[in-house]
């Protein structure tokens, strides 16, 4: 057994976290230009709250791909470190993503979940995690081996500094509160991705 | 079964797949995902055979759509490759993601559904492609013969990058034999 397998104490005992306070955690330990890709909804509207840093993508309607969009990133700029920001019902839509990127295995690339068991955003209508399902589970499974429930907040940094300094890819799972996002992203996608671009360099 | 023979830029006769494969490689495409189609093996054979390209399936269509647009925005050229009934998945991913964000997802469609098809989903699934693709403004060329193989296929490449626009390239059984069913 290795040291991932016994590091976390699983789905049922995990702290519930607030989804705006551990998004500017893992915020704060970027310094070195990582690319940040939110999902539809929450994940990117507490992204853009925690900080407008111009490496980061606000996807808007596409539910489920922030992970393979981080994906592509991670594959054309490998120096750099990739999170995907994702919610449980999203990743719930795209699950395949999860054995695609364990077959690339990006060094670079981490995928963080925030499980609410809700479809929060469409009004909290529960997803598969109320009633059972385990992303770490799953995401072990399709053979992300490093994948974790973060216990809690002190958890979840230690997890992160790892996934910056360790190669992965990761997976972090965890549970949030009913809190609702505390902003609204900007809705002009031409604006996000060429900010998003001039962040990552591909545009001058 | 390959359409007619054309001269290339060797001057020598090459069959559809490769000649795809080498206007891929010319405008700096390098990412390569599919879902795959009996009709496109012969290019995603010579795609994953050639160590330029970063090639390998996805569990679905929209998932390849998420990965070349992350690509692209990160500064690598990609394309995704499918058969007619992978494209009927795309509508919400082209809408929401390469639209809107200016995006230029080359899409490789091999079409079914039409002269010949056995299978009547496919033939319903065929109709619904153009329209999809007419609705959303989207740039579309359809390859009949082996000679328009390099200069569609390269001028769409040019556009789509020059203009920032998702374009698909749809492959007809006139050029690659399509699929019959065996008796
Ligand atoms: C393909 C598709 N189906 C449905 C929707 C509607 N929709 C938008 S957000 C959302 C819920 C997302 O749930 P989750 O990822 O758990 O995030 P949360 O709202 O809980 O933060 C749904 C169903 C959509 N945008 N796209």
């Amino acid at each position: 057994m290795s040291a991932i397998d016994t590091e976390s104490r699983g789905r049922g005992n995990a702290k519930v976290m607030n989804r705006f306070d551990i998004t500017k955690r893992l915020v704060a330990k970027l310094k070195r230009e990582e690319a940040v890709v939110g999902g539809i909804g929450n994940t990117n509207f507490d992204l853009w709250a925690a900080e407008r840093r111009p490496q980061n993508f606000y996807m808007l309607g596409s539910m489920g791909l922030a992970a393979p969009i981080a994906l592509g990133v991670a594959l054309a700029q490998p120096q750099r470190r990739v999170i995907a920001l994702e919610g449980d019902g999203s990743i719930m839509m795209q699950l395949g993503c999860l054995a695609t990127i364990a077959h690339l295995k990006p060094r670079n690339l981490a995928i963080v979940i925030m499980d609410n068991a809700a479809y929060q955003i469409t009004g909290s209508q529960p997803t598969a995690t109320a009633h059972g399902a385990d992303i770490v589970a799953i995401a072990r499974g399709s053979g992300l081996d490093k994948s974790l429930w973060a216990d809690d907040e002190a958890h979840f940094e230690r997890l992160v500094d790892r996934c910056l300094a360790e190669d992965g890819p990761w997976l972090i799972a965890t549970r949030i509160d009913a809190q609702p996002a505390v902003a609204q992203t900007e809705r002009d996608p031409a604006k996000i991705r060429d900010r998003f671009m001039r962040g990552l360099g591909t545009r001058e | 079964m390959t359409g007619s023979a054309a001269p290339t830029v060797a001057g020598a006769t090459r069959p559809w797949h490769e000649i795809m494969r080498d206007v891929l490689k010319q405008n700096q495409v390098r990412l390569a995902t599919y879902v795959p189609d009996n009709v496109l093996r012969p290019l995603l054979d010579v795609l994953h055979a050639d160590r330029d390209f970063t090639t390998f399936a996805t569990t679905r269509e929209e998932e390849a759509v998420g990965i070349v647009a992350g690509a692209w925005m990160g500064g690598m050229r990609g394309c995704v490759l499918m058969q007619t009934s992978g494209f009927a998945t795309l509508a919400n991913a082209i809408a929401s993601l390469a639209v809107p964000f200016q995006i230029p997802v080359v899409m490789i469609v091999s079409e079914r559904g039409t002269l010949g098809e056995f299978n009547w989903g496919q033939a319903l699934t065929c109709r619904t492609m153009r329209p999809v693709l007419d609705s959303l403004a989207i740039e579309h060329h359809t390859i009949s013969r082996l000679d328009e193989v390099e200069f569609i296929t390269d001028r769409t490449i040019k556009q789509a990058v020059m203009t920032q626009a998702p374009a698909a390239l749809i492959l007809s059984p006139l050029l690659t034999g399509g699929k019959v069913l065996k008796k």
